[in-house]
Parts: C-alpha cells; sequence; structure tokens
C-alpha cells in the first residue's frame, strides 16, 4: 500500500515541470551532485576529528568543547546544504531514492547519526566535563558515530548501483 | 606506446577483477569517496586557517602537524583506489577529457602547495599565531588550494557521466 503511494508520487514529481526542467538541463545533477560531495566532506571531516577525539585516538592536546565549538557549526551548515542539493536530486530522479532500498538505509543511518551528534552536543552544553568522566559512553558514541557515517557514504554511492524505481 | 601501456594495466589482475566483477567497482569507488572526502575536508581545515577565516585561535604550525598525516593517509588510500578504478578501462579513461583535467589539477594542487611549503611557511613562526595574520602568499596559496580541490571533485564526478 505505501509502495503505491510512493510509486505514485513519483510519477507525479518527475512529470512536473520543475523536474523535467532539471532532468533536460545536462550540467544541473552533476552539479549539484559536486556540491552534495563538497559538502560530505566538511561534515565527514568534522565527524571524523570530533569521533576519534571522542574515542581517544586523535586530537588530544584540545579539549573537547573546543573542538566542538569549531567543527559542530560547520556540520550543520553542511548538513543543510545536504538536504537542498539531496532535496533537488530527488526531484530531478525521484524513483532512484525513493523507489531504493539503499537511499532508504542511508537515510536510517543519517537520523541515527543525527540523534548521536545531537546527543552528544545536548550533553556537552548541560556539563563540560560529561563526556571526559563517562569515557565508556564517549568511545561508544564515537565510535559508532564514525561507523555511521561511514556507512552513510557508502549507502551513498551504491545508490546508483541498486535496482530503483 | 601508452595504448599498448594503458592495454598491459587493464590486463593485469586487478584490473580485471574491478572490470569483471560486478560488486567490486562500486566498493571500491566507495572506499575512494571516503578517502577523498578526507583529503578535501582535511585540507579545507588548513586552508580556511591560511585564509583567516576558522580556527584562528590554534597555531598554524600545530595544525598542519595535527592534520596533514591523515591528509597524506587518506591520499593514499585514493590514489590506490584511484589507480584499482583507472586500470579497470584505462584506455577509455585516459581518452576522456575529464580525467586528463583532474590529473592535470592534482599536478598544479602539489606544485601549489610546494611553493608554499618552500615560501611562506618557512617563516610560519612570524604569523603562526593569532592575532598575528597569515602573510598573502599564504592566504592565496589556501584560497588557490580550495578552488583546485572543488574542481578535482567536480570533474570526479563529472567522469562517471562520461
Amino acid at each position: 500500500m505505501g509502495g503505491a503511494v510512493i510509486k505514485q508520487f513519483c510519477e507525479w514529481l518527475s512529470a512536473t515541470s520543475l523536474s523535467q526542467h532539471i532532468q533536460d538541463a545536462l550540467w544541473v545533477i552533476p552539479t549539484v551532485q559536486t556540491v552534495h560531495i563538497v559538502s560530505i566532506a566538511i561534515v565527514m571531516t568534522s565527524m571524523a576529528m570530533l569521533d576519534l577525539r571522542l574515542v581517544g585516538i586523535a586530537g588530544r592536546r584540545q579539549s573537547l568543547t573546543d573542538m566542538a565549538a569549531r567543527f559542530l557549526p560547520w556540520v550543520w551548515v553542511a548538513l543543510v546544504a545536504l538536504l537542498c542539493s539531496g532535496t533537488i536530486l530527488i526531484i530531478a530522479e525521484p524513483g532512484r531514492e525513493l523507489i531504493n532500498q539503499v537511499f532508504w538505509l542511508k537515510m536510517s543511518m543519517l537520523a541515527a547519526a543525527l540523534a548521536l551528534t545531537w546527543t552528544f552536543q545536548h550533553m556537552l552544553r548541560r556539563s563540560k566535563t560529561f563526556w571526559d568522566r563517562n569515557r565508556a559512553a564517549a568511545v561508544l558514541l564515537g565510535g559508532v558515530s564514525l561507523l555511521l557515517w561511514v556507512g552513510i557514504i557508502g549507502a551513498g554511492r551504491w545508490i546508483a548501483y541498486v535496482e530503483h524505481g | 606506446m601508452i595504448k599498448q601501456a594503458l592495454q598491459a594495466l587493464e590486463a593485469t589482475p586487478w584490473g580485471t577483477a574491478v572490470r569483471e566483477n560486478t560488486w567490486l567497482f562500486p566498493t571500491i569507488e566507495s572506499v575512494h569517496v571516503l578517502a577523498l572526502v578526507l583529503v578535501v575536508g582535511s585540507i579545507m581545515v588548513v586552508d580556511l586557517r591560511l585564509l583567516n577565516l576558522a580556527s584562528r585561535q590554534r597555531s598554524v604550525r600545530e595544525l598542519t602537524d595535527d592534520v596533514l598525516p591523515w591528509t597524506w593517509t587518506a591520499f593514499a588510500v585514493a590514489a590506490i583506489t584511484g589507480t584499482l578504478l583507472f586500470s579497470s578501462s584505462a584506455l577509455r579513461y585516459w581518452g576522456i577529457w575529464q580525467f586528463e583535467a583532474k590529473m592535470c589539477m592534482l599536478v598544479l594542487a602539489a606544485i601549489n602547495m610546494g611553493i608554499f611549503h618552500l615560501g611562506a611557511f618557512r617563516k610560519v613562526a612570524q604569523w603562526d599565531r593569532a592575532p598575528a595574520q597569515p602573510p598573502l602568499a599564504a592566504r592565496l596559496a589556501g584560497g588557490i588550494s580550495l578552488t583546485i580541490w572543488v574542481i578535482i571533485i567536480a570533474l570526479g564526478r563529472w567522469i562517471g557521466f562520461v
């Protein structure tokens, strides 16, 4: 039932003037994908630095509060850019994403990663030393977060290679 | 002569494997993407510092000491995966102008980096910490680097559409 609704939505969306326009102007999709990748570079590098710091592998001469203050703003801005560029890509080729198991896997992992990032930021605001005092939780959060972001990138690339609508 | 070398590359065990195995190319490509976003992201951290736009409280020296080892590691992975991908269809990629342009841009990025390290970076102690501002040469190096790497990403993505 849900599948039929999504299929109808995709058919409607790909028939819209906007979608047709984007599909016809061949430069749009590669350009928007480039914006998407540059934004990924910002998010992935920032999260890698924060997560490796949480896990205790790198950046130990900086305080966690310092690093969070420096990198998280970039992450949130880049995520907005990813949302916008991602939306344009979906409008251009709705079925390629919306009728694609790997895309939905990517979105699930993204939701989980964002929840972890929010949790990290929330606890840090309540107490600057929270993650320093709760090492096990810090390592767990940092490790899972890192794995999720790597998974998101992999899933993102695999979208193009699996069966879709 | 180049044609023979490219054909030989395509015939290697790894070139053949990547070409003929349905999931190997996407997997190696995914690792390539992960590596390249870390290369570009980490270079951006340094470039933004040189442009005095971010991490202004950190010493330039300390920042590069912390970040660049990761950049080089990621670059090695990107180069290896890139070579594997290239080997799968060496003749075809060689004939694609976006691929050739991407390789040229990589060389330009290296030259830009070399000029910076042999020039302004040698006197980094003089402009290492706030409130000292990076000199014009450093800001140019940072800006040029950022531009080149975004172009490299664009060309790389474009190859996939040819």
